[in-house]
């Protein structure tokens, strides 16, 4: 019992050595294969208008009502110690630093990462990606960089969008619903919030987390067990990893930034 | 081991078949002949290049110079029928938008497509999507045409014309086909050479007539799809599924 127990810990220790090698190998050759990008950016444009489109509306709606709830808390919070006043500060500061780039990275991971994923796995399931390297084109350039590249621009476009309408829900509750002092909202806003430390620190946060939720979702997809029941798997690997990996580097780069 | 003892050639302006039961490693053979599966031992070259030995961009640009019909099709469910057409000619050559429209829709025509060029993938039959594919894989006019089972799925009337148009394509071009199929009538009917493989092995080769004409039993039941012959029709019992079963029936 004792010898299988530590037998299935060395076998799961090295499975995710080994997965973090192809991870780290997958990573490269994309890297390496990115200059498409730059060679061709109608590709990557697409991409862009692809997961960006359809993300807009579940980011845009998510961060207004994140938006009314930090209105709602903030005022009661502040209020009890007659700081009303900061709503705005806290509000923006709230979004910017922290819950634009996490949320939007946590909604990308569940709207674009997993529609990414599945073109992937299912391209691999119907032989396209086999026939494109027949062709002699990589579909690591031709197929996955775009969309790697796409991913990373669409992520801090998004979060910028998310915190802009929260801001806009924030203040829809405090200003108008609860009526704290409009000048106060937007004054203490623009007092507190450094363009550099906290808005470039949020834009650095959501470029990172672009990444690392495209690498996750485009790895599952290219490694898939081509069949209905692959797909669907690294799918939700896609979802649960990505998630993690969103919020353990959110903290790392806190712990930088801030 | 899959395969074992084969040696095939090819040679350009000739069509081949390869033909053998389900199982047999016809399309393993395929997949090592443009370099996506490598032979632990034994050689595959293609053009006179040994595709184990070659870098990938070398590989690549062998690959160029082939034409593959994939068993699905594998047409882009993104882009439509032209589009699908048009992605070797847009991705590999430096035509002009006009160029690409003149051969998309000459090769569309060959097949018979060309008024379902601006179709989308999910609007088209089976046998048809299978002939666009063919169509993409000879837009580049290729020196070297593999064809995994191209009758699959073709009506009657869709399958003699794609038999003919493999044959006239090889004809016209002096490019090298290799069907791998099933269809024996349809095949022998256009093919110069025919290699039959089966246990691992090459069983038979030789023009459809010397195959016709052929007194081995294996070749005889292939050809006429005797029930009776040396390959059984049952899969052998074997002392993992009897082992399988006495567990299950343990368990009811």
């Amino acid at each position: 019992m004792i010898f299988k127990s530590i037998s299935a810990l060395g076998a799961f220790i090295i499975n995710v050595i080994s997965g973090l090698g192809v991870f780290s190998k997958f990573t490269w050759e994309l890297f390496c294969k990115s200059g498409i990008a730059l060679r061709r950016p109608r590709l990557v444009i697409e991409q862009v208008h692809f997961i960006g489109n359809h993300s807009l509306l579940i980011i845009a709606v998510s961060g207004l009502f994140v938006g009314f709830v930090l209105g709602l808390q903030g005022y009661n919070t502040l209020s009890m110690y007659g700081s009303e006043e900061a709503l705005g500060l806290l509000v923006a500061l709230s979004l910017v630093r922290e819950l634009g780039p996490v949320v939007t990275a946590l909604l990308f991971a569940g709207r674009a990462g997993t529609s990414i994923t599945a073109e992937i796995g299912l391209m691999k399931a119907g032989e396209q990606l086999a026939a494109i390297d027949v062709m002699g084109i990589s579909p690591l350039r031709r197929i996955l960089a775009p969309r790697l590249w796409g991913g990373v621009i669409a992520m801090p476009v998004l979060a910028a969008i998310f915190s802009a309408v929260g801001i806009i829900g924030g203040w829809v509750v405090g200003v108008l619903m609860i009526s704290v002092d409009a000048g106060s909202f937007w004054a203490q806003m623009q007092n507190g919030v450094d363009v550099f430390s906290d808005v470039g620190n949020g834009l650095i946060k959501s470029i990172v987390f672009g990444f690392a939720v495209m690498l996750i979702a485009l790895f599952e997809g290219w490694y898939a067990k081509p069949t209905p029941e692959g797909v669907s798997r690294a799918t939700t690997r896609t979802v649960v990893r990505s998630s993690l990996a969103v919020l353990g580097l959110d903290f790392l780069l806190t712990a930088v930034m801030f | 081991m899959i395969l074992d003892s084969l040696n095939l050639q090819v040679k350009k302006g000739q069509v081949v078949a390869l033909i053998g039961g389900s199982g047999s490693g016809k399309t393993t053979l395929l997949r090592a002949a443009i370099g996506q599966l490598i032979a632990k031992k034994g050689v595959a070259t293609a053009f006179g290049q040994n595709l184990a030995k070659v870098n990938p961009d070398k590989l690549r640009q062998i690959r160029r110079r082939m034409g593959v019909l994939f068993q699905q099709g594998a047409l882009f469910t993104d882009l439509n029928v032209f589009d699908n057409v048009a992605f070797p000619l847009r991705e590999l050559t430096n035509d002009s938008e006009s160029i690409i429209l003149e051969k998309v829709l000459d090769k569309l025509d060959a097949v018979g497509l060309k008024a379902a060029a601006h179709l989308a993938v999910s609007e088209i039959s089976g046998g048809m999507a299978r002939r666009v594919a063919l169509a993409r894989a000879i837009v580049l006019e290729p020196e070297l045409v593999l064809y995994d089972e191209p009758f699959a799925g073709l009506d009657p009337i869709s399958l003699g014309m794609t038999a003919q148009l493999i044959r006239h394509l090889s004809d016209r071009l002096g490019c090298a086909s290799v069907l791998i199929t099933h269809d024996i009538d349809e095949s022998f009917q256009i093919v110069d050479q025919v290699y039959m493989v089966g246990h691992g092995k090459l069983l038979a080769s030789g023009t459809p007539e010397d195959l016709r004409g052929s007194e081995d039993g294996y070749v005889k039941q292939f050809l006429h799809g005797s029930p009776e012959g040396p390959v059984v029709f049952e899969y052998p019992d074997t002392p993992a599924f009897s082992s399988w079963l006495s567990k299950r029936k343990e368990g009811l």
